[in-house]
């Protein structure tokens, strides 16, 4: 077995575990340390693709700066009883896990039954996740999917404000209708 | 200039005009109506650039292949430049009527208008993609500008409500299309998708990752479409969005979702392409199969739980899932005539639903009341025009003979009739007869039943009580000359 198969299989099992364990766990802290854990098995995976500068940016990025504003977010809320959550088991539920472990089951069969993938990443050389690669190939091949995905971004920004601004509608916002 | 330069065009004006009216309202806030002015400009640019660029291809110039810029990663037929036009028609008549129905809860924004061109943006990038990732692109900067505009009555709680499921699952459904993605691109090793198609009809693609990524991605368009059984945020999105959203998502969105799903279609399903013989090859052929069943159902379950509202947007919004289902038969055809069909239905529907809704806004009090049947109930005494132009409409949607949406129902049945669905047909006809009875219903109520108020207030002359009138024209005039919609759409396949 190759070295990066070997890694390939221990970054997922905990990338998977890491993610189960974000939603499962009923403590915001320990969801949000097993999501910064996801983060660098991801950071890792993208390391067994050849992507330096990818992995490097999704442990600046996602596991250093957003998690932080997560984590202080968490503290700034006053967070009252987590277990009050907590729900029984019911019909609704009961039909959902069967489907989704009805759909789990197919993937495992097909990925089992089918083989690997005909087609493999054409380049393979070292250089292909430096930065200047990435650069020349954002700035040519994907310049139109580039200047767009500003455009989303920019709308995610002024969504945000849109949603969470503190006066918008001067003689709209009324306290008897707006949520608590 | 080179020629590509004009037909991208379209998407730098409503990219770029975007962005400017952000910073007009940032240097200049205390402008009101900056938003406004500008939305119609670009939207009105877009319509005419997108109308140049439809005629362009009729007289055949043809780009593919030279493709600079954008590198192929979209395609400029007339198909698109269709779609684009429609688009910008929809956005434009959003822009108009959004004014007066912002204005009467005292919530207009420079803000909504901007919104109105990223989603504007998002569509068309759809309609145009040629590539996985452009396809995906579009898809999210539609979506997300459209959970904000859902939440945008942010102090009524049934808006925040739709706002966030939309989002939810909205998100959710985005996983399934990446993952489909992903597959399709494993087993072809391409995301151009003329060279999936190309990929898929050599047999060199990995069958079984193949049919499981298109799958995925059928799931994941199905849920954008809101077609069964991925249609139940659809209700409560639509009955919770402010009113003039609901149209612009449930029209225009609609049709961008339906437009992917011809391309992916297209792509996966090649048409025409028998396999025997080829060894190696996959049938996808199959994949019609589902997709009729879900066409099916999505009609069946989308007028029969319209039946039982109490509501009129409410029920506006579980027809508009029967309408997609409708819509999905021109897949299910998978010829030109059944795409042709489908962009017919897709202009009739947004023009005579889009008029639906303005009525429905007029009427609307105080963001949530004045919705119910009965509140419709002597409406002919009270508004006459509006109940005979509200009549118009509903006869439009149920598809009685004079009106365009009987024409559009007419050439998505004959599609699918010509290619051995009968059954499907019957299906459609079954539930179109079921659709009459709740919109002869909302008809009933406005003439045949009296209420205590005879007098009802007056409605001011506004641009949406202009726009009422203007898209009920647009429906009378297209139910007496289909032919001529119906030839100018297929001079764009």
């Amino acid at each position: 077995m190759a070295l990066t198969t070997i890694f390939f299989l221990i970054l997922s099992v905990v990338a998977i575990g890491t993610a189960i364990g974000t939603v499962a766990s009923r403590h915001p802290v320990v969801s949000a340390m097993n999501l910064v854990l996801h983060f660098l098995m991801l950071a890792g995976l993208y390391l067994t693709l050849n992507a330096e500068f990818i992995a490097v940016l999704q442990i600046l990025v996602y596991a250093g700066a957003i998690m932080v504003l997560v984590v202080f977010v968490i503290l700034l809320l006053n967070l009252g009883k987590e277990d009050s959550l907590e729900t029984g088991f019911t019909a609704r539920k009961g039909v959902a896990m069967t489907f989704g472990a009805a759909f789990v089951i197919q993937i495992l069969i097909l990925f089992t039954s089918a083989g690997s993938f005909t087609h493999e990443i054409t380049d393979k050389s070292v250089n292909v996740g430096q930065v200047k690669n990435l650069g020349y190939i954002l700035f040519t091949k994907y310049l139109f999917p580039f200047e767009y995905i500003a455009l989303l971004l920019l709308v995610a920004v002024v969504g945000a404000l849109l949603l969470g601004k503190k006066k918008l509608f001067l003689e709209r916002d009324l306290p008897e209708k707006s949520l608590k | 200039m080179s020629s590509e330069f004009i037909l991208l065009l379209p998407l730098i004006i409503v990219g770029v005009m975007s962005v400017i009216s952000i910073l007009v309202d940032a240097i200049n806030p205390n402008s009101k109506n900056s938003g406004y002015y500008l939305s119609i400009v670009s939207i009105v640019a877009v319509g005419g650039f997108a109308l140049n660029n439809f005629y362009l291809n009729i007289s055949g110039i043809n780009l593919d292949g030279a493709n600079l810029i954008t590198s192929n990663m979209l395609s400029f037929g007339g198909f698109s430049a269709f779609f684009d036009l429609l688009f910008s028609i929809g956005a434009l008549l959003i822009v108009l009527n959004a004014r007066n129905y912002l204005d009467t809860v005292k919530t207009e924004l420079n803000e909504f208008y901007n919104l109105v061109l990223y989603a504007l943006a998002g569509m068309m990038v759809m309609a145009h993609s040629n590539h996985l990732l452009t396809l995906f692109i579009g898809i999210e900067l539609m979506s997300i500008t459209f959970y904000i505009m859902a939440g945008y009555f942010r102090f009524a709680s049934q808006s925040v409500e739709a706002s966030l499921k939309y989002f939810l699952l909205g998100a959710f459904s985005t996983g399934f299309l990446v993952y489909g993605m992903a597959m399709l691109y494993g087993s072809t090793g391409s995301m151009f998708f003329p060279e999936i198609t190309v990929a898929i009809v050599s047999g060199s693609a990995n069958n079984a990752y193949l049919m499981f990524g298109a799958a995925l991605m059928i799931m994941g368009l199905s849920f954008k479409s809101s077609a069964f059984p991925f249609h139940q945020w659809a209700p409560d999105v639509y009955s919770g969005a402010p009113t003039v959203v609901t149209s612009f998502m449930s029209t225009a969105g609609k049709a961008a979702a339906l437009s992917a799903f011809i391309i992916i279609a297209k792509t996966i399903i090649p048409m025409g392409f028998d396999p025997t013989g080829l060894e190696s090859a996959v049938n996808t052929d199959k994949l019609i199969t589902a997709i009729a069943a879900i066409s099916a159902l999505t009609m069946l379950v989308g007028n029969i739980t319209a039946l039982v509202q109490k509501n009129v947007k409410r029920m506006l919004a579980y027809s508009s899932v029967a309408h997609a289902g409708y819509m999905l038969m021109g897949i299910v055809a998978n010829t030109a005539a059944g795409w042709s069909a489908l962009m017919f239905y897709a202009v009739v529907y947004t023009f005579m639903q889009i008029g639906a809704f303005i009525i429905v806004g007029l009427l609307e009090r105080d963001t949530d009341k004045n919705l119910e049947y009965d509140d419709y109930a002597g409406l002919s005494k009270r508004q006459p025009a509006l109940a005979a132009i509200m009549a118009l409409f509903m006869f439009s949607l149920a598809g009685i003979p004079p009106m365009a949406g009987f024409f559009g129902k007419y050439y998505l049945f004959m599609s699918v009739i010509n290619t051995g669905h009968l059954w499907l047909a019957l299906i459609a006809v079954v539930s179109s007869i079921i659709s009459v009875v709740f919109y002869i219903g909302l008809i009933v109520k406005m003439y045949f039943t009296d209420s205590e108020d005879v007098e009802g207030e007056s409605l001011p002359w506004n641009a949406s009580r202009m726009l009422v009138f203007v898209t009920s024209a647009v429906v009378l005039i297209i139910g007496l000359n289909p032919g001529g919609m119906l030839s100018f759409i297929k001079s764009a396949l």
